[in-house]
């Protein structure tokens, strides 16, 4: 049996009444420009000084729309006596917007920022042939690509702001450590080389005393009181010399022949470091070799003894 | 009263009525299509049409003639395996009729074409006619979803004439007359309990009702367009006619909304009287009023079929029949009773 009309069908006919007493939302576009969000999608602009020809955006488009075509550059070298280097000059690149299916691809996976989402949308074209946008019309809608809307409060800053910011903010602190670095590292080698002329103690006395009247075994005790000692001169010695002076960190190995070397060191440290072997040099130029080798040679050499002294201290500990 | 169309040449009336039943006829109903777009788009929350315009006037009030010089350049199809003659008469089968109630439908005092003594019976029988063509163009078409158009089409005529003609013969009851300008005249004295002037859609609400719904049905307007449902029968009987014929067909549902409505107004609601017992001027003055009155009411009325339109949901066709004949055809045979008996009984 069918079941009496219910109240629904004039609430029905409520809806529809206050609809239309309610004036519509349709904007007459012809005449009225659509009020559209910046994201829109509407065409592809080509930033082409950002195009580094990696062809990324051409290979994982979905239907293979962009073209690409680019020769090898080669640059001169920037100083005298450098070497030439090879760049990518873009010849063309055509977006074919008959084929495009505006899914952005292209945009996200660019790694230099070239292509932009424009909101241009009014460019249908009476022949087909007319939709491949050429590169000079690509860089023709980059002047309507609307700037970044704001951020919305507290919001996270993009990402490569994040790393922007946070190279500065790295860069002023390694200055100040290096700066700090650099006047504690003065300091050090002038106390490094006074520790090295005795022997480093090897043994705290005071902690095998202690740990003794403890009740622990002569053996911990004599243990824990090297182990203490170690800890004590790396404590003197270990401080971070950072890249100020790689020399300053010598002083800091701990046992006796390792002293005597960083003492050695800590002289150099004060006057330039020795970049020129000397001796090799004049052996060399004995030997009939010209004096650029010779020169080269004694470099060299100096380079090595240099690395052999602070290999040698590393191994000793 | 004699109509104000009559001239002393009898061929010269015939042309003249004639012009005049079909300059309205077509534009009635471009102005209720129009009209039907507007309302409808806003109800769905558009605007209809916007660009279309006669002149410096806009708003889309040029779209169907536009519409009309479109389907004028269209071409026209005959399936190859459709009966050509009776596939190309039956639009104009389908329209005559919705024209030929207009001869009979009285819009003012004096304005009619014809005041015939069995006015509401010539109406009511000219309404039926309609499916003739509509059957004829199912099965001219030899297109299976035209058939079924035309069946469910036949169908649906069968069971909501009933209540048609049960409504317009209570109203009739009630005048004690069939002749529609007599109707109008003796509503408008009607005077409910010696005091309270009203209209025959007052006592015969639920008439009314019965005829509005059922006349909606008639013209397969939604939500009784199962014969046309394009869902399932694409465009029932007119899935293969294109061009100025398919045009025919559309026009003969506008004009058919105006021509419906118009006689429920003349039924139900006064007629030309714009209020319960009005007295109209004699001469021109009255004539304007009453068909300007006359006019506004169909619009109106015309305009609440474009609302259900907008509202409700199609019915599913076993809804469709079940409705008319468990419910408005037992509902118009209690009313005829009802006012029968309160006919008798009240002087």
């Amino acid at each position: 049996m069918p079941t009496a009309p219910k109240i629904g069908l004039l609430k029905g006919l409520g809806l529809t009444l206050k609809t239309a007493l309610t004036p519509a939302t349709t904007q007459q576009y012809p005449h009225v420009k659509p009020d559209l969000p910046p994201r829109t999608r509407g065409v592809i602009a080509l930033m082409e000084e950002n195009c580094t020809v990696c062809f990324q955006c051409a290979r994982e488009c979905p239907d293979w729309c962009i073209y690409i075509d680019s020769h090898k550059l080669t640059v001169p070298p920037k100083e005298p006596g450098g070497r030439s280097r090879t760049r990518n000059q873009l010849d063309r690149f055509a977006i074919d917007f008959a084929l495009c299916m505006y899914c952005g691809i292209c945009v996200e996976v660019c790694p230099f920022d070239a292509l932009f989402w424009s909101p241009e949308f009014e460019y249908s074209e009476h022949r087909i042939a007319d939709l491949t946008h050429e590169m000079d019309q690509l860089r023709e809608w980059m002047d309507t690509v609307p700037p970044p809307p704001p951020l919305e409060v507290g919001a996270a800053m993009p990402k490569e702001v994040q790393d922007g910011q946070r190279a500065a903010a790295k860069a002023v602190e390694e200055a100040a450590e290096a700066a700090r670095a650099a006047a504690e590292a003065a300091a050090q080698a002038e106390a490094a080389a006074q520790p090295a002329a005795e022997p480093a103690p090897d043994f705290d006395q005071e902690t095998y005393d202690r740990l003794l009247a403890e009740g622990k075994s002569e053996r911990v005790a004599k243990a824990k009181a090297k182990k203490a000692a170690a800890k004590q001169r790396s404590a003197a010695g270990g401080q971070p010399g950072g890249s100020a002076s790689p020399q300053a960190d010598d002083g800091g190995s701990g046992s006796p022949q390792a002293g005597a070397q960083a003492a050695a060191a800590a002289e150099p440290a004060a006057e330039p470091a020795p970049e020129f072997d000397q001796e090799t040099y004049d052996r060399l130029l004995a030997e009939g070799k010209s004096e650029r080798v010779a020169a080269a040679k004694a470099k060299a050499a100096a380079a090595k003894r240099r690395r052999q002294a602070s290999e040698g201290s590393e191994g000793d500990q | 009263m004699e109509s104000i169309l009559t001239f002393d040449s009898l061929l010269f009336t015939v042309v003249v009525k004639v012009l005049v039943i079909v300059a309205f006829f077509l534009v009635a109903a471009l102005v209720v299509g129009y009209l039907e777009h507007k309302v409808m788009g806003h109800m769905q929350d558009r605007t209809g049409p916007m660009e279309a315009g006669l002149g410096p006037v806009k708003h889309g009030v040029g779209q169907l003639v536009a519409d009309g010089a479109k389907f004028i350049q269209k071409e026209d199809i005959i399936p190859r395996s459709a009966d050509r003659w009776v596939f190309a008469i039956a639009p104009g089968v389908a329209l005559v009729p919705t024209l030929m109630i207009l001869v009979v439908i009285p819009f003012g005092p004096g304005v009619w074409a014809e005041n015939l003594d069995l006015g509401l019976f010539f109406a009511l029988a000219a309404s039926g006619v309609t499916v003739i063509g509509v059957l004829m163009a199912g099965w001219a078409s030899a297109n299976k979803f035209s058939l079924m158009g035309a069946i469910r089409d036949a169908a649906q005529l069968i069971a909501y004439e009933l209540p048609l003609v049960l409504a317009g013969a209570a109203v009739a009851l009630q005048a004690g007359t069939l002749s529609l300008v007599e109707i109008v005249e003796r509503q408008n004295e009607l005077v409910l309990f010696d005091t309270i002037p009203v209209w025959y859609g007052v006592p015969q609400v639920i008439g009314f009702g019965l005829f509005f719904v059922a006349a909606m049905a008639e013209l397969n307007r939604p939500p009784f367009d199962m014969p046309i449902a394009d869902s399932e029968i694409i465009a029932g009987h007119m899935t293969e006619y294109t061009g100025l014929r398919y045009a025919f067909f559309m026009l003969s549902e506008y004009a058919g909304m105006v021509v419906l409505s118009a006689l429920a107004v003349v039924l139900f609601l006064g007629g030309w009287y714009p209020w319960p017992g009005a007295d109209l001027p004699d001469g021109a003055w009255g004539a304007v009023i009453g068909t300007v009155t006359t006019i506004a009411k169909t619009v109106i009325l015309a305009m609440v079929m474009t609302w259900a339109r907008a509202t409700f949901p199609r019915l599913r066709e076993d809804q469709l029949q079940r409705m008319a004949w468990t419910i408005l055809i037992p509902l118009a045979l209690a009313q005829i009773v009802v006012i029968a008996i309160v006919i008798v009984v009240l002087p």
